[in-house]
């Protein structure tokens, strides 16, 4: 456990000074990180609950006032303090792309697994099942889910309707990629001569295959949450969010629905836009990072450098 | 693998696609609380208890789910029977097919322009590897890509009617209604302006990447370095070995992405008010119109099927590497 234990320190110690010197990643991982600390530290941000309305002197709500007039990001069309559902939006917003991200991950990593390792019957209704999944158009798919079971009376909330069809949803290219891995994985040396010295499947599968694959799927989450959290916001924006709790999206429903754009009110209907794009801009970099750094490619092609072939004295050879 | 079996696999596996669309399609509509004559009929209508048992039996309800309802619902949606929409009061196919040519208007145009770009751009960034032109197109495709669709509509729809005066919404405007085609022509272009560039910018980016992987790809094979080492300038490689070769990943990406360009066409049409099946899908859902609901999934579901199958076709004829064996 100890000896573990300090490998785990090395190999971490290790990736942090490949990670520290790539700078879109660490731009990543400081658009990702802001992000859930403004969630986290929510109440504390923001001056005041996301339904007060905020009222002139005369008492009368202030409506679409702008940052000029109601510091920091102005009011909404019902007197709403801006900045305070953006913060707070913050909350839902990630819970949702997180929580669907993990299902999503959870789903597709324990599918590509057994595809991968077992092959055979499993492996050929995985691979039907997502070519099937790929083909048919995801929107307006969920659409009409969300839209039936939320007819069904169920008693469960609008947000939890939608974490668990995004997750459901979106768990097959993860089921690809750790497919495809675990399959290379499963005929090395080391596996074999487990299997030989009579380890089960369960074994196998928890001390040789998961930790081998197990840098691809934290890569490949972190991905799988920007496109929760992108879906997320459309969904919302469409009217399928709870409107009792604003994420981002149904922030921009709202700034849609009650013309923010005609009003000229930029500060409702740019910020929570712009905190989309900074989570999944966030995501995206530091997936895409951890990604190249756990699989390295060709890093280079024929075109590149010098037009000619022959080499010019002193330029060295390409 | 043999060119008629990889054809087969892709038709075969078309059919238990729509197969899958269908059900889902039939289950949803079962499973909504209340009597399935108020589908029919819609909610709000009074009807005595004697015609709503005429109703039952004249639609086979008092017959069980299965086989007898499904199959006959089957029956009815091949022949493109869908069904009354409870908004509009109108057969869902006769709404549908008044609306299908403007969504395809759209989204030809938005593709045929991004995938134009795309592939030019693509082909730069990849030639000129960690150039300026690389990065620029890198960032702007991972930008792109960040971006919720609808918001960057929002934010086209508001910078192109404040600064350049283009119509906010829909098609045409109502005064050019019914006016002869020349004045109808420029109106409906100058509408089109901004959703098929929010279009395009949203496509683009994905057409970009995946060119300059693929020509990066190309590029590093040895038949490219021979090609050089006859003495061929760098267009020359490009356009004689480079791009044919290249080209081949666009197309399945243009029959992965169909189903993407639907979703940008429900969030753009939304958006900018665009009389189309996306906007439709949106109203229906906002009305909780469930037969129009029903109707244009099915619609946009299979077409999206059937378009991808004839993208694997075309793959098939033009690689060669899938050939009779």
């Amino acid at each position: 456990m100890n000896e573990n234990w300090t490998l785990f320190k090395r190999n971490l110690a290790e990736f942090w000074k490949t990670f520290r010197k790539n700078r879109l990643g660490l731009l990543g991982a400081f658009l990702v990180i802001t992000s859930i600390l403004v969630a986290t530290f929510a109440p504390w941000l923001s001056p005041y609950s996301p339904s007060d309305i905020i009222r002139d002197e005369g008492g009368h709500g202030l409506t679409f006032a702008s940052p000029a007039v109601h510091a920091p990001l102005g009011t909404d069309d019902a007197g709403h303090d801006v900045w305070s559902q953006l913060v707070h939006g913050a909350r839902i917003s990630l819970m949702v792309g997180f929580m669907a991200g993990f299902i999503a991950m959870f789903v597709g990593s324990l599918f590509g697994i057994l595809a991968g390792y077992f092959g055979g019957a499993v492996d050929n209704l995985l691979m039907r099942i997502t070519d099937i999944l790929l083909v048919i158009p995801d929107l307006p798919l969920m659409l009409i889910l969300v839209a039936t079971i939320r007819q069904l009376d169920l008693k469960i909330s609008p947000l939890t309707v939608l974490i668990a069809v995004i997750g459901l949803l979106y768990w097959t290219s993860t089921a690809r990629l750790i497919r495809s891995q675990v399959l290379t994985i499963k005929e090395r040396q080391f596996v074999a001569r487990a299997r030989a010295i009579g380890a089960g499947h369960g074994h196998i599968i928890r001390k040789h295959i998961l930790p081998q694959i197990m840098p691809l799927i934290v890569a490949n989450t972190v991905l799988i949450l920007s496109t929760a959290i992108l879906v997320e916001s459309g969904l919302a924006f469409l009217g399928l969010g709870d409107p009792t709790k604003p994420s981002w999206g149904t922030m921009l429903n709202f700034a849609f629905d009650r013309s923010a754009v005609t009003n000229g009110a930029w500060w409702f209907y740019l910020p929570p836009g712009l905190a989309i794009v900074w989570v999944t801009l966030g995501c995206v970099l530091l997936g895409n990072v951890l990604e190249e750094m756990l699989n390295p490619r060709l890093t280079a092609h024929h075109l590149e450098g010098d037009q000619n072939m022959v080499t010019v004295p002193g330029k060295g050879v390409e | 693998m043999n060119r008629r079996d990889y054809l087969l696999r892709k038709f075969g596996l078309s059919i238990v696609t729509i197969f899958v669309v269908v059900i889902i399609n039939f289950l949803l509509f079962r499973v909504l609380p209340g009597d399935p004559v108020r589908a029919v009929v819609g909610r709000n209508v009074r009807i005595s208890a004697e015609t709503q048992r005429a109703l039952r039996e004249q639609f086979g309800l008092d017959k069980p789910v299965f086989p007898d309802q499904f199959f006959d619902t089957l029956g009815q949606w091949a022949q493109g029977n869908l069904g009354v929409s409870w908004s509009l009061r109108r057969p869902v196919s006769e709404v549908l097919m008044s609306k299908l040519w403007n969504t395809v208007l759209l989204i030809g145009l938005g593709q045929l322009l991004s995938i134009i770009f795309g592939v030019i751009l693509g082909l730069l960034a990849g030639w000129k590897r960690k150039t300026a032109i690389d990065v620029g197109a890198l960032t702007f495709s991972l930008i792109a890509w960040a971006i919720p669709t609808f918001w960057l509509g929002i934010i086209l729809l508001a910078a192109g009617s404040t600064w350049f005066g283009l119509p906010t919404g829909g098609i045409v405007s109502p005064i050019n209604v019914g006016k002869p085609l020349y004045t109808i022509i420029p109106d409906v272009a100058r509408h089109l302006i901004l959703p098929t560039f929010t279009l395009t910018i949203l496509y683009l980016g994905e057409y970009m990447l995946i060119m300059r992987s693929s020509i990066l790809e190309v590029l590093s094979e040895d038949y490219i370095l021979t090609a050089k080492a006859k003495g061929m300038s760098h267009w020359q490689v490009l356009w004689k070995h480079a791009l044919k070769n290249a080209m081949l990943p666009i197309v399945t990406l243009i029959a992965l992405n169909l189903g993407f360009t639907v979703s940008g066409a429900i969030y753009i049409e939304t958006v900018f008010s665009y009389d189309g099946l996306g906007k439709l899908f949106q109203t229906a859902l906002t009305k909780q119109d469930y037969p129009l609901l029903q109707g244009a999934f099915l619609l946009l579901a299979v077409s999206v099927i059937i378009a991808n199958m004839a993208a694997d076709v075309l793959y098939a004829v033009l690689d060669p590497r899938v050939k009779e064996s």
